[in-house]
């Protein structure tokens, strides 16, 4: 197993070196020159000063060059300097990245618990109307697009109610600690992190529903009823387990992209993570901060890669630690 | 001698079929005693009804049927009144159950010492300690080499025989009265279904069990049976002890099945030595590598090893084995399916592993194949015409003439040219084997691949497809390389035979020859092998 995991990430880093370099000119080849924006938002377009900017920042330099420096830069864990935000691009992510780690994770756990639940019940009662309702429950959350989720929540426990607070990370100047902050972030985290949770819990109530009528048929489940299993242990150890190996690789792609993917949500709800970090980026021609959280979002992808397959070899003994 | 009473006994059965079904009734009057000490074979082709009947004694009916009338009596009660809660528990501890397929009837993701001791969860019986000792003897018990590793293995890492040792332990573990087998030895190699016939036969006795055997095989029938139940379309047409119904069959339809079991005494032959080689495969070899990946060793199964034979023209060569024997990959290297490492197969004068591309495409159509599932092999989304017309058009034939050759290839194979709009699920098992032989004739080749191509066909329907096979084969003076598992069958069809083992062939003369003298250790294994000898002889 160690040997899989060292193949593993040693495959990774190739991975993201491909990556790095694909972002690198991709960034580069979109038009725009982050020199004369920034010249411009001083007040100073000569051209002496846009030169002066570009040496500074290391962009007179030939593009392999600059390539050569920012991946050199990535082995010591330097992603280079923000020139907008003037910090740097690792100091930056850092502060954001456990903020979006609660929040994606929070909801990857809401959508997968309710999400095999919904499925676990949908394929007990299949075809009932309990199926039909938990169907229309998955798919309304499906459908309707985060932001508006996000909006009506809001509307209904923030304004309305005033259960919840409508936005941010935790109480601006309340200066909590202990476990009064921690009830403050949990307070916080709820909406955004349900919100984001529903949208993906359809894709797991509609897959564990269908695996589970799929195994359901399958011979060894006649055996467990042959040995005089009573059904809950025939739909736990039986049916659900092996139901839900489809699910795991599922949860898995989505584990990685969520990270990048929770832009939206972010922004509704101003949860200071790496989403909003990207967006704002984007829009400020920030180059490395822009680079910066494309790599992390890679690496954060190869990690749960990893981890699915370690945990799809977990509850699957059929699959070896091979390549 | 006195008979016992009967441990169950069926009166009546009558299981309804869902609406639109070809008939009302998958069981239509059954009744039938198992008693203790005895082994009752329920024969039938697919669709006779016999599965439902050893479903409906285990109360495991999928829930598309339903028992209209009759009853089960086992142990004073009537089986079919029980609510959940009484089958729960009668199953297993009182009645047990085999199933066809040991791969799929195991839980993949639990090892096997677990799914054996869940037999005594299932029940609240033992601690949990004391429960994985009874798996480990019984491991022991059914013959399971090296029982401490088999209980902590998965299903996957067990051979297949192993495989269904394991359900049969499992089935035995708390003792039961009953034991149902749903042909349990359909899916495993002729060796390893003889041994296995035999430890059932052995646990059988030394616990004075009664057991309903289903199968379609009448080979393992004449080898298992004290009693014989022949279901036809959901009735009973014959029963009596075994030696009664084999020595003596009352009904027609009994015997017709006898009749179309293919004898193990080969019919005399005429010579073909003086045709020309229609294909001549010199030293192949194949190795499949699973790369290890960078730490580990890589993986090495040889597919064949310096294979060597000639088919003549006209002649039917047999290739014999089990599973894993290597069979299949030859069939695939003589018609380049798949790339030799190294060897040389000739069609006639073509070398076939020197072309490519073009050259090699305009070759294919003299080497064809038949395959083995006949549901699998024709694509569902197609009608029947174009499935068979497809290959002549892409080799370049208008399709007019094409659709023209496959209206006649049809009444060829003797099925209606009314087939042609049709679409495969239309059709049963053997009318879909005879459409893959028109596909197989379509392009007019020289030598056909027969792989597996009537193993999955029932023995009246393979008797017919056989006589096909052999009629089209003399009157378009074809080759043929007829790869087999059932050396009745090979018996029957071949000229000369080639018994394969771990990719090499061991033993390779006319068919004759081969029943009658055979010279390999292995070979000699595989005939002794092949159930239904015993019994049968004196009635032959």
């Amino acid at each position: 197993m160690l040997s899989f995991v060292a193949q593993r990430v040693a495959k990774g880093v190739i991975v993201l070196l491909a990556i790095v370099v694909l972002n690198f000119f991709l960034i580069r080849l979109a038009p725009g020159d982050p020199a004369i924006v920034m010249a411009g938002e001083a007040g100073a377009s000569d051209q002496v000063f846009v030169k002066q900017l570009r040496e500074k920042f290391g962009l007179d330099k030939p593009l392999p060059e600059q390539l050569f420096i920012y991946v050199k830069g990535i082995a010591t864990l330097d992603l280079g300097f923000s020139f907008r935000q003037q910090a740097p691009v690792a100091k930056l992510i850092a502060e954001r990245l456990p903020a979006t780690l609660l929040l994606t994770m929070s909801a990857f756990a809401i959508s997968l618990a309710l999400g095999v639940l919904f499925g676990t019940f949908a394929a007990r009662f299949a075809g009932t109307l309990l199926d039909t309702g938990i169907t229309i429950f998955a798919l309304i959350f499906y459908a309707m697009p985060i932001f508006w989720v996000a909006l009506m929540g809001i509307l209904l426990f923030s304004v309305t109610v005033d259960w919840l607070p409508s936005f941010g990370y935790e109480t601006v100047g309340a200066n909590l600690t202990g476990l009064a902050h921690a009830v403050d972030v949990a307070k916080h985290l709820i909406m955004p992190a349900i919100t984001l949770g529903l949208f993906f819990m359809a894709t797991y109530t509609r897959m564990t529903r269908a695996s589970m009528l799929e195994v359901k048929r399958l011979d060894f489940v006649k055996t467990a009823r042959a040995k005089g299993l009573s059904d809950s242990v025939i739909q736990r150890r039986h049916v659900l387990r092996n139901a839900l190996l489809p699910v795991v690789t599922l949860a898995g792609v989505h584990a990685g992209t969520l990270i990048g993917g929770a832009v939206i949500t972010e922004t509704v709800f101003a949860w200071p993570g790496i989403g909003r970090l990207m967006y704002d980026a984007l829009l400020q021609r920030d180059y490395n901060l822009l680079l910066g959280v494309f790599v992390t979002c890679s690496v954060m992808v190869l990690i749960f890669n990893l981890i699915t397959d370690l945990v799809y070899r977990l509850v699957d003994p059929r699959i070896e630690f091979a390549a | 001698m006195m008979t016992a009473p009967p441990a169950v006994s069926i009166k009546n059965l009558r299981i309804a079929l869902p609406k639109g079904a070809e008939r009302p009734f998958a069981v239509d009057g059954v009744s039938l005693d198992l008693r203790p000490g005895k082994i009752v074979c329920v024969v039938g082709e697919s669709g006779s009804g016999k599965s439902m009947c050893a479903h409906a004694l285990m109360g495991l009916l999928p829930d598309t049927v339903s028992v209209t009338s009759g009853e089960i009596q086992f142990e004073g009660r009537d089986l079919l009144k029980l609510d959940d809660d009484g089958w729960r528990d009668l199953r297993g501890r009182r009645l047990a159950m085999i199933f066809q397929e040991p791969m799929t009837a195991l839980n993949p993701l639990m090892r096997i010492g677990d799914q054996m001791a869940e037999m005594f969860e299932a029940h609240g019986l033992l601690t949990p300690r004391e429960r994985r000792a009874k798996a480990l003897s019984l491991a022991r018990e059914v013959g399971l080499p090296d029982p401490e590793r088999i209980v902590r293995a998965y299903p996957h890492q067990l051979s297949g025989g192993q495989r269904q040792r394991a359900m049969i332990a499992m089935a035995l573990a708390l003792e039961p009265a009953v034991l149902v087998a749903d042909e349990p030895t359909t899916a495993l190699d002729v060796t390893t279904q003889a041994q296995i016939l035999k430890l059932i036969r052995n646990l059988q006795r030394n616990r004075n069990m009664a057991v309903m055997f289903i199968t379609h095989d009448f080979g393992v029938v004449a080898d298992i049976a004290d009693q014989v139940v022949v279901l036809r379309h959901g009735k009973v047409v014959e029963e009596g002890p075994a030696a009664t119904v084999f020595n003596g069959p009352q009904h027609d339809y009994t015997k017709a099945l006898l009749a179309a079991v293919p004898s193990m005494h080969p019919p005399p032959r005429a010579p073909l030595d003086d045709q020309a080689k229609a294909v001549e495969v010199i030293g192949l070899d194949k190795t499949y590598v699973t790369s290890g990946g960078w730490f580990r060793e890589d993986r090495r199964v040889d597919a064949a090893r310096a294979v060597n034979f000639n088919i003549l023209k006209g002649e039917t060569l047999g290739l014999v084995g089990e599973s894993g024997s290597g069979k299949s990959s030859v069939a695939r290297l003589v018609m380049r399916l798949i790339e030799a490492d190294r060897g040389t197969v000739r069609i006639g004068d073509t070398d076939l592993t020197q072309l490519s591309g073009k050259a090699l495409r305009t070759e294919r159509h003299r080497i064809q194949m038949i395959f083995q599932d006949p549901f699998a092999s024709l694509n569902p989304r197609r009608k029947i015409g174009h499935i068979i017309a497809d290959g002549p058009i892409a080799a370049g034939l208008d399709p007019k003439d094409a659709f023209d050759r496959a209206r006649d290839l049809l009444k060829m194979v003797g099925l209606d040219a009314g087939a042609l709009d049709r679409y495969p699920h239309e059709f049963s098992g053997g009318q879909r084997q005879r459409i893959g032989i028109a596909r197989a004739l379509a392009l007019e080749p020289e030598i056909i691949v027969a792989d597996e191509a009537v193993s999955a066909l029932d023995v009246s329907v393979q008797a017919q497809v056989l006589k096909l096979l052999e009629d089209l084969k003399s009157r378009l003076g074809l080759s043929m390389l007829f790869i087999t598992h059932d050396l009745r069958v090979a018996a029957q069809i071949c000229d000369r035979i080639a018994v394969m083992q771990r990719g090499a062939i061991v033993e390779l003369k006319p068919t004759a020859q081969l029943f009658a003298a055979p010279e390999h250790a292995y070979t000699r294994e595989l005939l002794a092998a092949v159930p239904g000898q015993k019994e049968r002889a004196p009635a032959a």
